[in-house]
């Protein structure tokens, strides 16, 4: 049926406009100046070791979200464990309780936080009640990882559980009958067995972590920016769109150079199906 | 072998529910507390919710946001089962470049999608509002259709199509009477996949919206940076009811298709 070829061309049009030729825009505006001529010197701003203030704020993103994303790992790995080991038909409706915060808009799951963590929010209320506090939890770096662990969390579950749900039981009881203990059949068969998934949700929580500028707006207030807040910055605010344009160029280069580094040990069809 | 559950891991489960949930729960309750501060309790109110529907620039945006999402999911239903198609009939080199191309807006972060779009509309001298908003979801929902499409394809039985030929019919009869029952859950999957995205996504709507249009999440932005209101509880507890009820209604409805699928098969 060649003649069905042609119906991705509206697709492959749509595509070309709105997503190609706008990243090759910020490329290239990446490499100009003000008046539009050919330069490197947003990337010469960016990576000055002399002044390094947007490479502090780089490595700030990068530390946050590695901090952020090594929580949801130590937090989410058990509980997939655990989920993965309940009966099917408890198991899929606790999948469907852990899906379902995730489809409440982001921004007002950080707001909830706001809530709970300001000066006089319920923590601190409580606190007070025994006599703590008033404690400033609110723009704080603590705050800015709590809050992407919280968003991302059932990024790292869900993956991991998908791909344990997966492993052939065989494969487990034969480890049983050769000898091994829990702890040995877990390390030396289920635990490898499932890294496709931990790579998965390790991916799919950095990368959103990473370049978040609202989590850090909202929890982190003014002093905890990340990358994605100074780009914000030079496009709603300076107007400097050639280094604004470097900055995101360097933030996704560094993204997809991860993602393919993780797609080497990713199972094709780990993250598949975790949105429904 | 039958594992008993070790009450660890139910405390650990529980801990973890409570973790997701308790910031969800006290939202809903304050928005329903007489007090404006939320350090007291001034008693049961609905007035946040009243406050809400007198609120011009809260019920545009709301008005914003669904038709954006209805359009944006319709149109991507359209294009993306289109692109699923020829995906599947075209060259395995044609077929790999037209996934990278569906990937890509799935893989960039989101802020860089926001702004290189933002930098093409103002290249373009397109004026930033309602129609760039709109041609912008559309550019991020439709590879949600493809994705949830193509798999159906592939587990479609190849010869029913051409069957269906050699019976005399033509190929859009064949597609509509033969294809299209076959890859309908994928296509309404992927139909709302997209229209939740749209729905949820605050980050490509806040670079690309321009300044007199505004979305319900970036009108909860601009509401929460100068500090927080009761409305914007009543707001979050009524986008948490309503995804919560059209989440079960999927629900359900997957599970009758499951169980019909099986009796099928018996």
């Amino acid at each position: 049926m060649k003649r069905f070829r042609w119906a991705s061309l509206p697709f492959a049009v749509y595509a070309l406009i709105f997503t190609i030729a706008p990243l090759i825009l910020i490329i290239f505006y990446s490499f100009t100046d003000q008046s539009g001529t050919l330069t490197l010197d947003n990337y010469r701003q960016f990576f000055n070791w002399d002044d390094p203030v947007y490479l502090q704020v780089l490595w700030r993103s990068i530390k946050v979200a590695v901090i952020s994303t090594l929580i949801c790992l130590v937090l989410g790995y058990p509980m997939a464990y655990i989920l993965s080991k309940m009966r099917p038909g408890l198991r899929d409706t606790m999948v469907f309780l852990f899906v379902l915060p995730m489809w409440m808009n982001f921004l007002l799951r950080t707001y909830a936080w706001m809530t709970l963590l300001e000066r006089t929010g319920l923590i601190n209320t409580l606190l007070g009640k025994i006599g703590i506090g008033p404690l400033d939890l609110m723009y704080t770096q603590g705050a800015v990882i709590l809050g992407n662990v919280y968003n991302f969390l059932p990024f790292m579950i869900l993956p991991i559980y998908n791909v344990l749900i997966k492993i052939d039981k065989s494969v487990i009881e034969a480890a049983q009958d050769l000898g091994g203990n829990k702890y040995v059949v877990f390390r030396k068969v289920i635990f490898p067995l499932s890294l496709s998934g931990v790579v998965s949700g390790i991916s799919m929580t950095f990368m959103p972590a990473v370049s978040t500028f609202i989590i850090s707006r909202l929890l982190g207030g003014g002093q905890q920016a990340l990358i994605g807040d100074i780009i914000e910055n030079q496009f709603k605010v300076v107007g400097n769109w050639g280094l604004g344009s470097a900055m995101s160029v360097v933030l996704m280069v560094l993204i997809l150079a991860a993602m393919n580094v993780m797609r080497k040990y990713e199972d094709e069809n780990a993250g598949g199906n975790v949105l429904l | 072998m039958k594992q008993k559950r070790s009450p660890l891991s139910i405390l650990y489960s529980v801990l973890i529910f409570l973790f997701l949930y308790a910031p969800i729960v006290v939202l809903i309750v304050y928005s329903f507390n007489a007090n404006k501060s939320r350090g007291s309790w001034g008693g049961f109110s609905l007035k946040w919710y009243q406050a809400l529907f007198e609120d011009s620039t809260i019920l545009n945006s709301l008005y914003t946001t669904l038709s954006v999402a209805l359009i944006a999911a319709l149109v991507s239903m359209v294009m993306g089962t289109l692109a699923a198609l020829g995906m599947y009939y075209s060259r395995r080199r044609m077929r790999s470049l037209l996934s990278n191309l569906a990937n890509l807006p799935m893989l960039n972060p989101d802020i860089v999608s926001g702004i290189s779009l933002l930098v093409l509309f103002v290249f373009l001298g397109f004026r930033l509002g309602y129609v760039s908003l709109l041609l912008s979801h559309i550019a991020f929902c439709v590879p949600y259709v493809i994705v949830s499409v193509l798999p159906k394809l592939n587990q479609m039985d190849r010869s029913l199509f051409e069957a269906a030929l050699d019976l005399g019919a033509t190929p859009v009869q064949a597609f509509f009477k033969v294809m299209l029952p076959e890859i309908m859950p994928g296509i309404i999957t992927g139909t709302i996949l997209a229209f939740t995205m749209s729905l949820d996504d605050f980050v490509i709507s806040f670079f690309t919206a321009g300044s007199g249009v505004s979305t319900l999440s970036m009108t909860v932005y601009s509401m929460s940076r100068k500090g927080i209101k009761p409305e914007i509880n009543a707001i979050s507890t009524l986008m948490f009811v309503v995804v919560l009820a059209l989440l079960v209604v999927v629900n359900l409805r997957s599970n009758r298709e499951n169980k019909k699928q099986k009796k099928g098969v018996r």
